[in-house]
């Protein structure tokens, strides 16, 4: 291309920028003669340049468009708002017209004669025609771009396919260019020079390189002790640094330049909205680097675009709700801590949590129990999910579902962070966080097996540190910095939440325990924050944060995703980034994380499946404990002195019957004075009464057994409300306490030849336990399988059953595939199968009987299930 | 990234005059006896033993990342990725660095020798016996007065199952 042109075209993408800005300042203050002053003296240029270039096109346009300008100069008419679109769409057709030219090197073909004469008609009149927002002619809706790209078309039918094919690229570069010219001119007034960005991230290459030797040799120096190499190596330091430092400020820009499209946008949007909103931006002189700049254009646009769509009312509903009129949408960013802060905040309605539940709950994200325990921060979260939109109606504008997972997804990409705050009413606020620059990361080095590794300092909450050996009394203070381990998962409690942890070294293979034996050192716990979610790094050793050059990993290493790239340190070498998602993923932690993983949806959709009320109560030391509440009978409150005591037992009366009371294994004597609270339990004419210190709760929740404990007593732990919480064994204690209750049983079922075998599949541990005692004092031998899979190999290999019970929900093959094969294979497809399931009934009734199910039953439902099994064994 | 950064200092280049055929040039090096051959054109320097970083959970026959010159470099270890047995201790190790899209890899190999231009005409495809393992990282042989070089498919070598 012409050298000439070339020039032109950076020069004139400048002006255009500067244009769209200031004719928005001009229709907020009409009577400013400065500003239009400025306008015009730009489109006078373009003018003339065109002129000059031969681009008759380009400068008839120009043209028509400054004759408006001069009118309004000369005071002939008022730059009312349709007036400023009208040109603002000359402006756009000149951008257009401009695009083209800098892909084919030519000004299009064609005419713009509808435009030129409408300006011309606005010259002579000072009415602007049919270019309303609302009657939108074609070429009037600019900011769509598809629909501006027809206008184009149209006039230049041969350059369609391609037109098509390079719009996408040539619009990305000529964003960037505007961005990197308008960077450089804020930057120091007109005394610059136009540098290629590949020289630019030549030397920015280079000089890290430099930094690294620089380093190397220091270290050199300092085990050589004194030379005379030490004074010019002081020297060849500073000078080296000030290079960096240097160089890096060439990468940087001034966030403004990423904002420099928003208030057109916003001027258009209130247009198309019929809003008003005022977008104030606050600290746009806030530099960063060039690279991120240009990577965080998007997801703020779309955001500023969603804030101006969703979050700002109608002047109406504003009215109503004793608000200004006019929205504010406030665009601010500011440093802090090698970090950059955005900030996006309107004062529109807020996000409003209930339709955020519906939403979420109609679309299937997640349970009605599972939302009942989030908080409002783990719910709004859901608006980063793929195919979430609030917005009741969709608009052009937003709204189409598509979106806000991008944005984050983009944001998460350069290592940013977004939290949003929200008060319904009174507007939301979205916090982005993101690294100043790319190239230079702060990290916090630590080790492993004597290997030293990097964490991302932006995904650290803090450092803990803490043991593995047992605290040597039952010092509480203790248990705050102590490793536990439920079925070897460590975990800390950390002020007074239970932290999931993940030894690095173990993780990476370097070693099969997290800890040595008989190691007393404490073990560093990085504590890492992924979305809402927490979780502890083990390591062996930490060291001191560093700032450091990231360098990718060779696509060799690519699948190995718990590294996000590597480094060279000072002394040379080469350690690797961790990358805590990708540590948690391949920890197969279940952490829920605000990324559309399907993965884990799909985990928690499974996981969902066994919501079960438990009764939360305290006896015994600190933990809760926790039985399910169906097999509670009634929560009493006896006087202590009622306790009767029989054969060295304690035993009460209770409602014209005995009661036996017990209470947790390892408990000090029972009192004898004052309130008791006590659970009772019944059991076919067995009552159970036992003793706890404190009924805490009922709560719904997820059935998902961490461990099943070794202690007598207890099946496990779970994890409820946050809190590790013991569950109980009720039928332990049953038998522990009438010793014939079991026996009796027992004894019955050998009484009987005809016990049927049942086969249980369930994957849930706790399930498994919990039905099988069940199952087992209704008469039936019970043999337990925790998969389908491994259920259809039994009855391949020949198991003898009488019937089935099986849960639906199950990964890899559910309760309904596993009908659906047993009822295709000749040899089963009689055999009874019952069906287990946590959702209601009724709605499951037509699937689970086209599966072949003879029956299914509510989880919650034992009776019903022994009532079941018996009716369909009889049939 | 240019040839001209070749960089093997104490390897006199083996001038063989020019046959009537093509000629190609390898460095040869060494791995369990065996000579091998890569395409000079995309070794980039010849270096003694360096600190590597092993990856863990990354394939086992990479040795790990090292730093040559500010540049990360992936390190293969080349006997394992044929195979060979990994019980001689690799007191003497040598460090091939080839260029292969765009970045770079160093191959590690028992020793490295002289840098050869070799005739076509005594180049042979693979012979059918060799093990598959071979087959795949092997373009074919060159037959020298008393022994044979096996010419390494650089591109084959670096695409490792997952």
């Amino acid at each position: 291309m012409d050298d000439l042109i070339a020039d032109f075209l950076t020069e004139t993408n400048e002006s255009l920028g500067q244009l769209d800005n200031e004719l928005v300042k001009l229709e907020q203050n009409p009577e400013d003669k400065n500003i239009l002053s400025s306008i015009f003296r730009v489109m006078h240029t373009i003018k003339g340049t065109c002129g000059f270039l031969g681009l008759s096109r380009l400068a008839s346009v120009a043209h028509a468009s400054e004759n408006v300008l001069g009118k309004i100069r000369e005071g002939a008419f008022a730059a009312n708002p349709s007036v400023i679109s009208l040109i603002l769409e000359s402006i756009d057709c000149i951008k257009e017209l401009i695009s083209q030219l800098e892909e084919k090197g030519a000004e299009p073909q064609g005419e713009d004669r509808d435009l030129i004469e409408r300006l011309n008609h606005c010259a002579a009149t000072g009415e602007a025609k049919g270019q309303s927002y609302v009657a939108a002619t074609d070429s009037n809706s600019a900011h769509k771009k598809e629909e501006h790209k027809e206008v184009v078309i149209t006039q230049n039918p041969d350059a369609l396919s391609r037109e098509a094919k390079e719009a996408a690229a040539a619009q990305g570069l000529k964003v960037a260019e505007e961005g990197a010219t308008e960077g450089s001119r804020t930057a120091s007034g007109g005394n610059t020079i136009r540098v290629g960005l590949d020289v630019l991230e030549k030397l920015m290459q280079m000089v890290s390189e430099l930094v690294l030797t620089r380093n190397q040799l220091l270290q050199l120096a300092r085990s050589v002790g004194e030379t005379e190499f030490n004074t010019p190596l002081q020297r060849l330091s500073h000078i080296t640094t000030d290079l960096q430092e240097g160089v890096m400020k060439t990468r940087m820009q001034p966030i403004g330049n990423a904002w420099a499209k928003f208030p057109r946008l916003i001027r258009d949007l209130s247009h198309e909205l019929g809003k008003k909103i005022d977008l104030r931006m606050i600290g746009a002189d806030t530099e960063l680097d060039r690279q991120l700049l240009e990577m965080i254009k998007d997801p703020l646009t779309h955001m500023v675009r969603n804030s101006a769509d969703h979050g700002i009312e109608k002047i109406d509903d504003r009215k109503t709700a004793g608000k200004s009129e006019v929205g504010v949408i406030t665009l601010s960013a500011y440093h802090e801590g090698g970090h950059i802060i955005i900030k996006i905040a309107d004062d529109g309605k807020g996000l409003n949590v209930e339709k955020i539940k519906e939403k979420v709950l109609a679309n299937g994200l997640a349970t009605e129990s599972e939302i009942a325990v989030m908080s409002e921060q783990q719910i709004y979260q859901f608006i980063f999910k793929p195919g979430f939109s609030t917005a009741a109606q969709v608009t052009s504008v937003s709204g189409r579902g598509v979106g806000m997972d991008v944005v984050l997804t983009n944001l998460q990409k350069i290592g940013g962070v977004v939290e949003l705050s929200s008060v319904f009413g009174n507007g939301t606020t979205f916090h982005i966080k993101i690294p100043l620059t790319l190239a230079i990361m702060p990290v916090l080095v630590v080790e492993a097996q004597d290997q030293l590794f990097a964490i991302p300092q932006i995904r650290i909450v803090e450092i803990v540190n803490a043991y593995t050996t047992q605290g040597t009394n039952n010092e509480e203070s203790l248990l705050e910095h102590r490793i536990e381990i439920i079925n070897d998962a460590p975990v800390l409690r950390l002020r007074e939440r239970l932290l999931p942890l993940v030894s690095l070294p173990k993780i990476l293979g370097l070693r099969n325990d997290f800890r040595l034996k008989n190691d007393e050192r404490p073990i560093y716990i990085v504590v890492c924050q992924l979305g809402s979610y927490s979780f502890g790094i083990m390591t062996d050793k930490v060291y001191d944060t560093e700032e450091i050059v990231v360098k990718p990993v060779s696509p060799l290493l690519k699948n190995v995703q718990v590294f996000s790239g590597c480094t060279i340190l000072g002394d040379g070498n080469v350690i690797l980034i961790v990358d805590p998602n990708g540590l948690a993923k391949h920890a197969d932690m279940q952490i829920i994380t605000t990324e559309g993983d399907i993965d884990s949806q799909q985990h928690k959709f499974i996981a969902g499946s066994n919501i079960t009320s438990f009764l939360i109560f305290k006896a015994e030391g600190k933990t809760p404990k926790a039985v399910p509440l169906e097999l509670v009978s009634r929560l009493e409150e006896i006087d202590a002195s009622r306790i009767e005591w029989s054969g060295g037992r304690p035993v009460l009366q209770y409602r014209g019957d005995l009661m036996r009371i017990v209470q947790l294994e390892n408990r000090a004597k029972l009192p004898d004075s004052g309130v008791l609270q006590v659970i009772v339990f019944m059991d076919e004419g067995k009552i159970l009464g036992l003793i706890v210190d404190e009924i805490v709760d009922i709560v719904d929740h997820e059935m998902n057994v961490k461990m099943l404990s070794g202690s007598e007593g207890l099946l496990g732990s779970a994890v409820i409300n946050d809190r590790t919480t013991d569950l109980v064994d009720v039928s332990y204690y049953f038998s522990q306490t009438f010793e014939d209750w079991l026996q009796h049983k027992n004894s019955q079922i050998r009484a009987s030849n005809n016990q049927k075998h049942i086969l249980l599949v369930d994957d849930s541990a706790f399930f498994r336990k919990f039905m099988e005692p069940i199952l087992s004092v209704a008469n039936y031998r019970v043999t337990t399988v925790d998969s389908a899979i491994k259920a259809t190999e039994l009855l391949n290999d020949g198991i003898d059953c009488d019937a089935i019970v099986t849960d639906i929900d199950m990964p890899e093959m559910n309760g309904i595939q596993f009908a659906e094969l047993c009822r295709k294979d000749s040899r089963f497809h009689s055999l009874p199968i019952i069906a287990l399931t946590s959702y209601d009934p009724e709605k499951f009734k037509i699937d689970a009987k086209d599966a072949g199910f003879n029956s299914f039953v509510s989880k919650s439902d034992r009776n019903t299930l022994v009532d079941t099994l018996s009716r369909v064994l009889a049939e | 990234m240019s040839k001209a950064s070749l960089n093997i200092v104490s390897f006199p280049i083996n001038h063989i005059q020019p046959n009537k055929d093509t000629v190609k040039e390898f460095v040869t090096v060494t791995i369990e006896n065996q000579m091998f051959g890569i395409p000079v054109a995309i070794v980039q320097d010849v270096l003694r033993k360096q600190r590597i970083t092993p990856v863990p959970l990354a394939s086992q026959e990479i040795a790990g990342v090292m730093n040559l010159r500010g540049r990360i470099v992936t390190a293969i270890d080349v006997r394992k990725r044929l195979g060979l047995d990994d019980t001689n201790s690799r007191t003497k190790s040598m460090y091939v660095v080839v260029e292969y899209k765009g970045e770079q890899y160093s191959l590690i190999v028992d020793s490295v020798g002289e840098v050869m231009a070799l005739p076509a005409k005594n180049f042979e495809n693979n012979p059918n016996n060799l093990s598959p393992q071979w087959q795949e990282v092997s373009l074919g042989v060159y037959r020298l007065d008393n022994k044979l070089m096996v010419v390494l498919d650089v591109a084959k070598l670096l695409t490792l199952a997952t």
